[in-house]
């Protein structure tokens, strides 16, 4: 289970199957706020999330190019990654996720 | 509502339509049978097999149930009746309609030479193109590739990877002559080279020979490629026959204004079929673009209510070849300048092209800061320093 905290403050609890990326969670389930307008291939940063606190570490540090792509988000902050670049395993579960304001 | 093609744009009108809170019927008449899916993956992570059509899928079918959008699959657009607001579909059913949005796309572009029609001879551009490539596509397997642009090199690369022998024919004296810049070219054709890609440039198809399937490639000047399957490459069309035949103006694409309406008030078009003005660059586009759909879709979508969102983006690209990610944002006509930031020897570098101070394009090559820099500084028009351009040790945001 993956918790989304939408733009509006609501909390979606939703399934994810584990080897898809967290950005495909939120597209199937329609979490407001995720864009994705590239599909997943780090080209566009209309992905991008907060990571809750304390679940930041439990994920494999980002790469060149999505740290390039989140420079210039909307708002990069602690936590900012792009959903996208994040698949789903075992030990994310329960892991929150807050969807920023807006993308780009 | 009713929405003509399952593409980028007509799924992101469905979307769009509703989140813009429209409660009226809403139909999608789609010629394919898949629910509408993403198409950039298919030269890459679906051809090599990392990706199953589910993970192409924009929605699922349970969200269009959720938002009550009746998805016509399989079902052919065949004549509008603009005075009857009305889609007649192949199968002699019809739509309704208040407003129509076409949402067309683009078809490759055929090759017109002897033995274009032999077996073996692929094209790509929809999932079924797709999935007869991925099953003919064999480790070992002499791969001819005709046309050295976005889809033929992403789909070289992803050959190579699945263990073919790849060979790409490229009309111009370069690869990707009409998208990027000489030294990104010249960047690129080495990375295909290190990877065993061979790619002849100044090659012009004369003919394919074969007995039932293609066997081999001959060019004008006498070479011959043996090849066991091709793929061509070539450029698409935008599709724009049903519009012609209603009578809307139609000039390399469907022409619509700036807020995506067509010659007809009732009906928008968005995404590769369109001819489009670009307020930014003061000139009239074709583009084949992910964003261009996804955002003329939205605008229509909005406008179709009644709205008159004005749509001008600047357009940006992407292409994933090997381990790299060339990313392109804005277009290039008219600069005067161009100004190589970084070195392509240490992998990681862009171009940009100026006019006078005003940055017009850049492309980076594994450098996502310059590019996603230059999205703003583009948009913004903000005046730049060549000179600081030129200095990689300059943040492109900071080289003013």
């Amino acid at each position: 289970m993956i918790v989304f905290i939408e733009p509006d403050g609501r909390r979606r609890e939703v399934g994810a199957r584990v080897g898809i990326s967290l950005m495909e969670v939120a597209k199937q389930h329609g979490v407001a706020g995720i864009v994705a307008q590239c599909g997943g291939a780090c080209a566009c940063a209309t992905c991008h999330v907060y990571i809750e606190r304390g679940w930041l570490d439990r994920l494999d540090p980002p790469e060149d190019m999505e740290l390039g792509m989140l420079e210039s988000a909307f708002e990069p902050g602690l936590g900012s990654r792009l959903s996208c670049q994040i698949p789903v395993t075992a030990a994310l579960d329960g892991l929150e996720v807050r969807v920023p304001p807006r993308q780009g | 509502m009713v929405i003509i093609g399952g593409g980028q744009a007509g799924a992101q009108a469905v979307d769009s339509l509703r989140r813009e809170g429209f409660q009226g019927r809403l139909v999608l008449v789609s010629e394919e049978t898949e629910l509408p899916y993403q198409r950039p993956p298919l030269s890459k992570k679906f051809l090599s097999g990392e990706l199953t059509t589910e993970r192409l899928w924009f929605r699922h079918q349970g969200f269009y149930d959720e938002h009550r959008a009746e998805l016509l699959l399989g079902a052919k657009a065949a004549r509008i009746d603009r005075v009857g607001r009305r889609v007649w579909l192949a199968d002699g059913r019809d739509c309704a309609y208040d407003r129509l949005l076409l949402c067309l796309g683009a078809t490759s572009r055929r090759l017109s030479c002897g033995g274009a029609e032999l077996e073996g001879v692929h094209y790509l551009r929809g999932l079924t193109d797709a999935i007869r490539l991925k099953e003919a596509i064999r480790p070992g397997a002499r791969v001819v590739i005709v046309g050295g642009g976005y889809i033929g090199l992403e789909t070289a690369a992803t050959c190579r990877k699945l263990g073919c022998e790849v060979t790409v024919l490229e009309m111009g004296d370069r690869i990707m002559n009409r998208v990027v810049a000489p030294r990104v070219s010249e960047y690129f054709t080495a990375e295909h080279a290190a990877h065993g890609v061979s790619i002849v440039c100044a090659a012009r198809v004369a003919a394919l020979e074969g007995g039932s399937s293609v066997e081999r490639v001959v060019c004008e000047d006498g070479s011959v490629y043996a090849a066991d399957l091709v793929v061509v490459g070539v450029g698409a069309v935008p599709e724009t026959r049903l519009a012609s035949d209603a009578g809307l103006a139609c000039e390399n694409g469907i022409v619509v204004d700036e807020c995506c309406r067509t010659s007809d008030p009732a009906i928008f078009a968005a995404g590769d079929c369109t001819n489009h003005p670009s307020p930014h660059y003061g000139r009239r586009l074709r583009l084949e673009s992910v964003d261009n759909a996804f955002e003329q879709a939205k605008a229509a979508a909005q406008n179709m209510r009644g709205h008159a969102v004005v749509h001008d983006r600047i357009p940006w690209f992407w292409s994933d070849q090997f381990d790299n990610k060339l990313l392109i944002v804005g277009l290039s006509f008219g600069f005067d300048r161009l100004v190589l930031r970084g070195d392509p020897a240490t992998r990681s570098f862009s171009v940009c092209y100026l006019s006078g101070h005003e940055l017009l394009a850049v492309e980076a090559v594994n450098h996502a800061k310059d590019y996603m820099a230059a999205r703003k500084l583009i948009a913004e028009r903000v005046p730049l320093d060549p000179e600081k351009v030129r200095d990689p040790a300059i943040a492109l945001k900071d080289a003013i």
